[in-house]
């Protein structure tokens, strides 16, 4: 039996990826078929559909290696860093969903305005370190005080927790409360073997600790791992049982 | 702090871009919690079939008034309202029943499972209020502590009745009920020293923990425990109840407890 092999040109693999397209006033998802490579991540593909079909597509990014926290964005409707972010992980039969973070203003599709953060972030009363421990002006520690706090200091300030977090992203409470991430950092002040604030009456009034209610989102979209309820904020709330709820503790010096 | 014109407003009940199976762990925790919630309430209210020979179901210990063997003080509390229903579990189950109840890690789950607030992460709720554990009923979710060092005394009675499953009419045995209820007591102990506030209390609150090393040795230890704190929870819930069921099924005559030695 004889016959025609036919050989083609195997046609790269693709994917559609459904970007919202839009601004502080509105937007609408539009869908962006592309050729995939291996070992893709989704900010590789983000820059192909821009060189390719969408020059005017805004992204966010820096570093894409997961240190600089710029390309936070929602990808499948989970809060996550598109630079770390491997196309191998998802599947590619349906169109991979891309939104902005729906927790902060946007300003242009997959931009949004993260300056609320740094505003709350100023309110945080400053670290404050005790008299030096040496003449020349410096202090002596040991690892194991700080140890703990140095998990908080892994944070990139990508914002995905303070976006995942219900209590913003659902209940807009941004007046009211800090988030995981401000949390975080005032757990980093305030556990730190030096510093002599005191910011748990702040944690209580200010800072809506709460509103908190141990979701653990946050601790889940962690790039970095940080263990953020059962480390920070979890350790904040007993701070504010102690001031505030166990008198118990204070007189008997009990467990 | 003002708060940023966010766009992303009024979503719906379940809206979500998730393709995962976000329902199932919250589906999961309703399920589980749900039939122990059911299960618990109905031994409760039995008031009979919770001890046989030297096993005690630990919904019923330690017994203060009651009518076993194992009973410290004989039938009725007098001071107990004579038109309410009587079991001697009442007297004792508030105890672990809070303790879970104000839990870190249960009230993350049964925020999700029971109350959708949020059902899961990124995923829509169906109330737009939202009160948190700032104000009533939920800021009382703040006196877990008190709850934990009352559970330190039921843990204590749990080890007891181990040590006491061990005693067949002043002799030393293991019936497969003396397994159950000592693997009972580590799981519990697992959960319990395992505990957030615990784990706070011990060496949490101190800055400088290096200058207490035991506290330090203790806070390590603890934040071992802690950080398996769902697992140990579920396995001692599920311990819990299996306990339960095991001495009821004795002690109604239809299961014979293996005598091992």
């Amino acid at each position: 039996m004889s016959g025609t092999v036919m050989i083609s040109k195997p046609t790269p693999p693709r994917a559609v990826f459904r970007i919202w397209r839009g601004d502080a006033g509105g937007g609408t998802f539009q869908d962006y078929p592309t050729a995939i490579d291996q070992g893709m991540v989704v900010l590789d593909a983000i820059h192909r559909i821009q060189a390719e079909q969408a020059p005017d597509l805004a992204v966010r990014w820096n570093c894409k290696a997961g240190k600089c926290g710029s390309c936070s964005a929602e990808i499948n409707g989970m809060p996550k860093l598109m630079c770390m972010t491997r196309l191998s992980e998802l599947n590619l039969d349906m169109p991979v969903i891309i939104e902005p973070m729906h927790a902060f203003p946007s300003i242009r599709d997959l931009v949004t305005d993260v300056s609320w953060n740094f505003a709350v972030k100023k309110q945080i009363k400053k670290f404050s370190p005790r008299l030096p421990d040496a003449e020349d002006g410096t202090w002596r520690m040991q690892q194991v005080d700080v140890d703990r706090v140095q998990e908080f200091r892994k944070c990139i300030e990508c914002f995905l927790c303070q976006d995942v977090c219900h209590v913003l992203r659902e209940h807009h409470k941004h007046e009211e409360f800090i988030g995981p991430r401000f949390l975080v950092y005032t757990a980093a002040l305030e556990m730190h073997p030096l510093d002599t604030a005191d910011r748990v009456p702040d944690l209580k009034n200010k800072n809506g600790i709460g509103y908190c209610n141990i979701t653990t989102c946050c601790r889940q979209v962690c790039p970095e791992g940080i263990t953020i309820t059962e480390n920070a904020i979890i350790p904040l709330k007993e701070r504010v049982v102690d001031n505030f709820f166990d008198p118990l503790k204070k007189l008997f010096h009990i467990l | 702090m003002a708060a940023p014109d966010i766009l992303w407003q009024n979503g719906r009940f379940g809206q979500t871009s998730r393709r995962d199976k976000w329902w199932l762990e919250p589906l999961l925790v309703f399920l589980g919690l749900g039939a122990f919630l059911a299960y618990a309430n109905w031994a409760a209210f039995q008031g009979k079939y919770y001890t046989a020979g030297p096993y005690i179901s630990p919904f019923y210990s330690p017994e203060i008034w009651g009518d076993s063997p194992h009973a410290w003080f004989h039938g009725r509390p007098s001071w107990y309202p004579s038109f309410l229903p009587f079991s001697p579990a009442f007297l004792i189950l508030w105890i672990p029943g809070l303790f879970r109840l104000t839990c870190y890690y249960y009230r993350g789950a049964y925020y999700k499972a029971f109350w959708a607030d949020p059902m899961a992460c990124a995923v829509g709720e169906p109330r737009k209020s939202y009160r948190g554990e700032k104000t009533l009923p939920l800021v009382a979710q703040n006196f877990h502590r008190y709850f934990l060092r009352l559970s330190y005394i039921v843990w204590f009675f749990l080890l007891i009745d181990a040590v006491e499953s061990f005693w067949f009419d002043g002799h030393f045995g293991i019936g497969l009920g003396s397994l159950v209820l000592s693997a009972n007591v580590i799981l519990i102990a697992g959960y319990v020293f395992g505990c957030h506030a615990f784990r706070h209390l011990v060496g949490g609150s101190i800055d400088q923990i290096s200058k207490h090393p035991v506290r330090h040795q203790l806070y390590d230890c603890v934040s071992c425990l802690n950080s398996r704190h769902k697992k140990w929870a579920w396995a001692s819930l599920v311990s819990v109840g299996f306990s339960d069921i095991y001495v009821r099924l004795c002690s109604m005559g239809i299961w014979t407890d293996w005598r091992i030695f």
